[in-house]
């Protein structure tokens, strides 16, 4: 029988994961994958716009003139260049849509864990007013708010975060609330730490890994809701380039020029396709290597 | 013929690590072999291997299973389904989530029997009577809820035993009940084996329960049969050094003994050793027991011991003799108490938990509290240290009133009383590292930072022996024991006057508890107050002054731990202590009456 002797004491993990969070993240083959889309639309955002051709308010051609003539992939209803206008559009829908999730997160967390944490009355209180928020619809809200005070990108952002807050605030209450049972956490109280303290140091660090889905899951929606907004005519308002406004712009003229429609509604899908596996790959990852106590 | 026969069965991880290496005995119809070892040992998935059954990641990779002339392990999967229905019983260690909430006690008895449920009624009625069960049609149509722990577990038991199987293999059946059910189940247990001819394999990680259900008695380590021979054998002569020190760190309710814990930490599953498994941890190693795995060689005594050396073992071994200790006397009397409490209530919601709780803790004493589940022990430390929402009562410390609620406890008194928790996987912060862990109290208090704190820090770890290059560790990658220890050292770090530890001990192996408990013995001994919350007579007796023993939320009796535990006055104590199981060991019977 081959036998070899035990490595020193207390040093018998066998295959520990990597010890480093991100580089255990990356393990898996779906996050790697989501984490590439993810990032090569990012890029594609914020460097397209010094990449395009043409200037994307320029008209070039007739209306859906087809490719050629300078222009790669032909022009769109106002007869401007394709091209330019798919590369300079994903700058505004990225910032916005990350300040939102940013925002929306933020407040969301804040609530959940207040709430989680004070209970009684105060939690009573603040879940209501969270039910309250969630029976209004994001978009018709959005779009109530907008046709009253006009459109501007921050007011959508902060209208998209609080769109996005009560079903933040939900979640984290519910994963905060065992945590506050947690023994560690009595032992902060016992000991008189401050709020802050027990908020920050011994209940967010364990709650990251839904905190991390949900923040992925929501940078996705309000991806979505702002092209969703943009497609409807209260977000990003002409001349202006964005996704979501291109297909509505360029809709009537799906049979002759699809392009015009169909590349916009890609990167919208890439960006959130590529987020979501991002997200609930980290999440899977942390929840098997560290969500188990032993 | 023999029952059941095992041989050579061996149980692997997919990695190729083995779990369960070469384990072989055999049984009669009727005997019980007790199986005991310490997390880790491997004892459970031999259990499971004795099903022809092994967890996802670890396959049986050689050996035998006969039961009742049949080899299970060399039958199909559909083949094994039916001998398992027919020759094996199993009962698992959490009765609560092993029966099916959704379904009657009655379906459940009969649904793994052959036949229809008609004519397996009466078989079932007279199995629930042996059990010690109601067996009329009511009780028959109740749920599994509706049900105490004792009453599922007894269920379960109804459920293995009903068939007749030829084997019964019980998983830490006891594990989660009081001490009381325990004593019954098992003496039931025992009882239906021998009636109906049926051998069992009892897995159990307390010696005490062992020695009172098994014939035989096998002691496992690291996937190896350590040990193996008649109870007697195994435990009134032990051979092999770990048995020894296994018995050694057992706490005793009927002395107040020193405990013994094993130096070094049990190996992982499935570590690799070149040598004799224990050697690392053992007294009496030298070089050739590194060399090469030692067989089971017959113990001079009758069993069969796996050490090359049992013979010096044997000899030197009875030259260890245990002082009782004596209790500390120099205690002043009449200084104020550092906490006493009058008049106690809690309740939670509109049901009270706790009637008119009083006691007094002297400065260097050691107050244990024993109750058994249900007995508010839990809800009165919480009181104590101001968690519990609803409560009542007076509490002083120093002489000085104590508010009830930790609200409005000033930062002085947080920190002369500190808390530890039973469950030492949860009371460590698992994103700080050890040494994080035991700084954030410090900066609190003393607002010491930086290298200040660092150094305090590591006078505490030292202090309960975590050596400081484990310091920058996370809780994750620390034995149960250590994270208790670490726990402690952050309540020391405080500086307390008072430590409440609610049943630090109960989630750890006795070797470990050992240490635990002499690491509490000796901080008493630096002048450390303490109340200590247990569920264990025997505990108490090692490391309690006074005792107070609860029952529904009332004190039935109080004093020295000496009095009470030998001459108890209330029936209660008295039962308890009754059905507290004891490993008999030859020490006990020579030493002297403690004083």
């Amino acid at each position: 029988m081959i036998r070899t002797r035990p490595r020193e004491q207390g040093e018998q993990e066998v295959q520990a994961p990597p010890k480093n969070l991100t580089r255990r993240v990356l393990t898996s083959r779906q996050t790697r994958l989501g984490l590439i889309m993810l990032l090569t639309m990012i890029v594609f955002a914020i460097v397209g716009p010094f990449l395009a051709p043409h200037s994307p308010t320029a008209v070039m051609a007739k209306p859906y003139a087809p490719p050629g003539d300078g222009l790669l992939l032909g022009a769109d209803s106002l007869g401007r260049d394709i091209v330019s206008r798919i590369l300079s559009g994903g700058a505004n829908l990225t910032w916005m849509a990350i300040a939102a999730t940013a925002l929306g997160v933020a407040l969301g967390t804040t609530i959940g864990l207040v709430a989680a944490f004070a209970g009684g009355i105060v939690d009573m209180l603040l879940m209501r007013v969270v039910d309250v928020l969630l029976t209004f619809p994001t978009i018709i809200m959005a779009i109530l708010f907008i046709s009253m005070v006009g459109p501007s990108r921050w007011i959508l952002v902060v209208l998209v975060a609080i769109g996005l807050t009560p079903g933040m605030a939900r979640v984290m209450r519910g994963s905060a609330r065992p945590v506050m049972r947690r023994e560690h956490v009595m032992w902060a109280r016992t000991v008189g730490l401050s709020s802050r303290h027990i908020l920050m140091r011994e209940v967010l660090p364990s709650v990251t890994s839904p905190l991390m889905v949900e923040i992925g899951l929501r940078l996705m929606w309000s991806v979505v809701g702002l092209a969703s907004l943009s497609f409807l005519g209260f977000g990003v308002q002409p001349p202006a380039s964005d996704w979501g406004l291109m297909v509505s712009e360029n809709k009537d003229g799906l049979a002759i020029q699809p392009l015009a429609v169909f590349i916009p509604a890609v990167c919208v899908a890439l960006f959130t396709i590529g987020g979501n596996l991002f997200a609930e790959g980290a999440a899977r990852v942390i929840g098997r290597t560290e969500g188990t106590r032993s | 013929m023999n029952a059941v026969e095992v041989t050579g069965l061996t149980v692997a991880l997919d990695d190729g690590s083995v779990i369960v290496d070469d384990v072989s005995f055999a049984l009669e119809s009727g005997q019980v072999m007790g199986l005991v070892g310490e997390s880790g040992s491997g004892k459970s998935t031999v259990a499971l291997a004795l099903l022809g059954f092994a967890k996802r990641g670890a396959n049986i990779v050689g050996g035998k299973v006969v039961v009742g002339g049949v080899d299970l392990l060399a039958l199909g999967r559909n083949e094994l389904r039916e001998a398992r229905k027919k020759l094996i019983g199993f009962v698992p260690q959490d009765p609560a989530t092993a029966l099916n909430p959704a379904m009657r006690i009655g379906t459940q008895l009969t649904e793994g029997m052959l036949g229809g449920r008609k004519e397996n009624l009466p078989r079932i009625r007279e199995v629930l009577k042996a059990v010690g069960l109601p067996s009329d049609d009511a009780f028959l149509r109740r749920h599994p809820q509706e049900l105490s722990g004792g009453q599922q577990q007894r269920v379960a038991i109804a459920m293995a035993v009903s068939k007749g199987p030829k084997l019964i293999v019980f998983d830490e059946p006891t594990t989660g009940l009081d001490v009381s059910t325990q004593a019954r189940v098992l003496e039931m247990v025992g009882r239906l084996c021998s009636d109906n001819g049926m051998a069992a394999v009892f897995v159990s990680h307390d010696l005490a329960v062992v020695g009172a259900v098994g014939d035989l008695v096998t002691v496992m380590y690291a996937g190896q049969v350590l040990e193996t021979g008649t109870r007697d054998e195994v435990l009134l002569t032990a051979a092999h050094p770990y048995s020894i020190a296994l018995l050694e760190s057992v706490p005793s309710t009927r002395q107040r003994l020193p405990l013994v814990p094993i130096p070094g930490r049990s190996p992982a599953a499935g570590a690799k050793f070149e040598g004799c498994v224990f050697a690392d941890r053992c007294a009496y190693a030298e070089d050739r027991c590194r060399e090469a795995v030692p067989a089971l060689v017959t113990a001079p005594t009758g069993g069969a011991a796996r050490c090359v050396r049992v013979e010096h073992v044997r000899q030197n071994q009875t030259c260890q003799v245990k002082e009782p200790l004596r209790r500390i006397e120099s205690r002043e009397e009449g200084r104020a108490s550092v906490l006493s409490v009058r008049n106690l209530n809690a309740s939670y919601d509109r049901t009270q938990v706790l009637f008119d709780l009083s006691f007094d803790v002297a400065p260097g004493e050691c107050v244990g509290i024993v109750g058994e589940s249900g007995s508010g022990k839990t809800t009165m430390s919480r009181c104590l240290i101001g968690l519990h929402e609803s409560q009542t009562g007076v509490m002083e410390m120093d002489g000085k009133p104590l508010p009830l609620r930790l609200r409005d406890r000033s930062k002085a008194i947080k920190q002369q009383m500190q808390y530890v928790f039973q469950n030492p996987y949860g009371s460590l912060n698992p994103r700080e590292t050890v040494a994080t862990s035991v700084m954030v109290p410090l900066k609190h208090f003393y607002g010491d930072r930086g290298k200040a704190a660092r150094a305090k820090a590591q006078e505490a770890l030292e202090r309960v022996e975590i050596p400081w290059r484990l310091a920058d560790r996370y809780p994750a990658e620390l034995s149960g024991g250590q994270r208790q220890r670490v726990a402690i050292a952050r309540a020391l770090a405080c500086d307390p006057k008072l430590l409440i530890c609610d049943e630090v001990t109960s989630g750890l192996d006795v070797s470990v508890q050992a240490s635990v408990v002499e690491l509490l013995r000796s901080l008493q001994n630096d002048g450390l107050s303490m109340v200590f919350i247990t569920h264990d007579l025997a505990v108490v007796r090692s490391i309690g002054d006074r005792v107070v023993v609860l029952s529904q939320g009332r004190v039935v009796e109080s004093g020295e731990v000496e009095s009470v535990l030998s001459a108890p006055e209330h029936a209660y104590t008295r039962g308890l202590l009754a059905d507290t199981l004891e490993v008999d060991r030859p020490d006990a019977e020579t030493s002297e009456v403690p004083g």
